[in-house]
């Protein structure tokens, strides 16, 4: 057989190349989770199929506080900062240009722009003399600081949405005498709800998964899950970090996939 | 002014102040717990340290800025060069510099290909370099080091193969923190590609092979010229977290092998040294702003689309 179309599109190797990137990128992911299955004391052994470690992992206290306080970290974070974002962006959409707009969009994206190690060494040394003026040293540092870098994340869905969205359906309730609350109430939220609910998920996605800032930002005994298992791996590491890397894993993964097709559903 | 007219702009004035209004609680939050910070931080930078750690509160010193570069010799109190603290900020530069020509190499061709595959399989390509970009940068920092460590997956099959017969010491090197970085920022590279070649329009290429052009020369004469703008925003984003990296160094490069982000950090922990670690975080930001300016210079002068 002789190719009777000469395929403009293709070039020579490329498609190996990508083979070899997938295999690159799962593979790491495919021998954690293989290795959380792992009978043996250690990692650097092999010793039959047992979820001895996700059991250990299900009952040691530590990560269970730290998944708890993972958890509440997130709701509030994600929670805090999809409101602040909705609020803003029906403030800097769907407008003539206007003075301050710029500096608006410059500050809401701000936390994209620095590195996380910078942001977080500038909270350590602002948040440690506040604890030391108030004596409060609770979670509410955490939620602050996680809700500020997760705004620009709620932000980006919920102004992309805006902006293609016209003010015909808002001006049509006002036409009709609703007020401004009744029309953002009954038109504009309705109509935004897939986007705020994909912010919301990003937000909690990206709070979930911080590790820096958490770790110059929380008080002693305030681990994470990530910070736990940061800490965990100065040590000799055994399976059970496995286990719960592959659970936390599972989790993300699906939470992603319930977001992609909450997209595509929208289009 | 006619009466039409105040209303209308009274009217206008009513919705900039609610504008205001409305992204208050976003702008004050940012402010407080992530832009202020950093100009607090600034300040810091120009203190005397404390003994225990934080600073000597309103003591100006230059001290903190004078030891990012510099260091004092303990015999004749003379300004010698601080080697430790440039070789650590010229291993950041150049890991994160080899760390973006890799993720280019395998991410270039990746998009290309993801790009010209039919519509409805390409989703599901990008749909799979997005996993593992939303997977926490812990866990895949972690899973490299399942495949580099000595008993690790690579280490196994290479003995298993017979190409060597003592494990290879990966872990804690340079070449861990280049493995790691390219691991965890590839995606980054290969969605802003994917953007952009999608948009190529091949009739160009197609018009290339009509001149007799080779697969080669297309590719460079054509393909990559036309997606200029996509290669620079994945050097970019690709370039920027890498220098600031922390994470990845501390667990796979070790003690020994620390960038910039660690060096941080240690100023904060066991070198108590606040001034000096706020001038080193400015230090990194200076790097990273002088980065971004390139990147919008360079956009703004070839660029045909904007990613």
């Amino acid at each position: 057989m002789f190719k009777s179309r000469f395929d403009i599109r293709a070039q020579p190797g490329f498609g190996l190349i990508t083979l070899f990137t997938f295999f690159a990128l799962y593979l790491p992911i495919a021998a954690l989770v293989v290795y959380s299955f792992n009978g043996a004391e250690s990692l650097s052994r092999w010793d039959g199929f047992s979820s001895r470690w996700f059991v250990a992992a299900w009952q040691n206290s530590a990560v269970q506080d730290a998944a708890i306080r993972s958890l509440i970290i997130a709701i509030w974070a994600a929670f805090l900062a999809t409101v602040a974002a909705t609020m803003a962006a029906l403030a800097t959409t769907r407008t003539e240009p206007y003075r301050g707009l710029t500096f608006k969009y410059a500050l809401i994206n701000q936390p994209l722009m620095v590195p996380e190690i910078v942001t977080a060494v500038a909270l350590l040394i602002v948040f440690s003399r506040i604890k030391v003026w108030t004596g409060y040293s609770g979670l509410g540092y955490l939620v602050i600081a996680h809700t500020a870098f997760c705004i620009p994340f709620a932000y980006l869905p919920i102004r992309a949405r805006l902006e293609s969205m016209d003010l015909t359906l808002e001006r049509a309730a006002a036409d009709l005498y609703a007020t401004r609350w009744q029309t953002f109430r009954h038109v504009t939220l309705p109509l935004l709800r897939p986007a705020i609910i994909a912010g919301f998920m990003l937000a909690f996605v990206i709070s979930l998964d911080d590790v820096v800032i958490t770790e110059f930002v929380k008080s002693g005994g305030q681990d994470t899950l990530p910070t736990y298992m940061l800490g965990q791996l100065r040590r000799e590491t055994t399976p059970e970090i496995n286990a719960i890397a592959t659970v936390f894993l599972g989790l993300s993964t699906a939470l992603v996939v319930i977001f992609f097709f909450i997209n595509r559903k929208k289009q | 002014m006619s009466g039409a007219r105040q209303a209308a702009l009274a009217a206008q004035k009513r919705d900039i102040r609610s504008r205001w209004l409305l992204s208050a609680p976003a702008l004050i939050i940012i402010f407080f717990a992530a832009a202020g910070p950093l100009f607090v931080m600034l300040l810091y930078s120009f203190m005397a340290k404390g003994d225990y750690g934080d600073v000597k509160f309103g003591e100006f010193s230059l001290d903190g800025w004078v030891s990012v570069f510099f260091q004092r010799d303990i015999f004749d109190d003379t300004l010698g060069l601080a080697d430790a603290h440039l070789s650590i900020i010229w291993r950041s530069i150049k890991l994160s510099f080899f760390t973006t020509i890799l993720t280019l190499i395998f991410g270039f061709p990746t998009a290309y290909f993801i790009a010209t595959r039919p519509p409805r399989s390409r989703e599901i390509w990008v749909f799979l370099v997005t996993i593992p970009f939303w997977t926490n940068l812990l866990i895949r920092t972690f899973a490299m080091q399942q495949v580099i460590r000595n008993e690790g997956l690579l280490n196994n099959a290479l003995i298993w193969l017979g190409v060597i017969d003592r494990p290879l010491q990966i872990m804690y090197t340079d070449t861990a923190n280049l493995l790691g970085m390219t691991y965890v920022y590839l995606p980054l590279m290969v969605l802003p590609l994917y953007a952009s070649i999608e948009k190529l329009d091949f009739r160009l290429v197609e018009a290339g092979y009509d001149l007799y052009a080779t697969r080669l020369q297309v590719l460079r004469r054509i393909v990559i010229p036309l997606v200029r703008p996509g290669i620079i925003a994945g050097s970019i984003l690709v370039f920027i977290p890498s220098l600031g990296a922390y994470v990845i160094p501390r667990v796979l490069g070790g003690g020994k092998n620390m960038m910039l982000g660690n060096l941080i950090e240690m100023q904060f922990g066991s070198g108590r040294n606040w001034p000096l670690g706020a001038a080193m975080s400015i230090t990194l930001m200076v790097l990273v702003t002088a980065a971004l300016i390139l990147y919008v210079r360079n956009a703004s002068r070839g660029g045909t689309g904007h990613v």
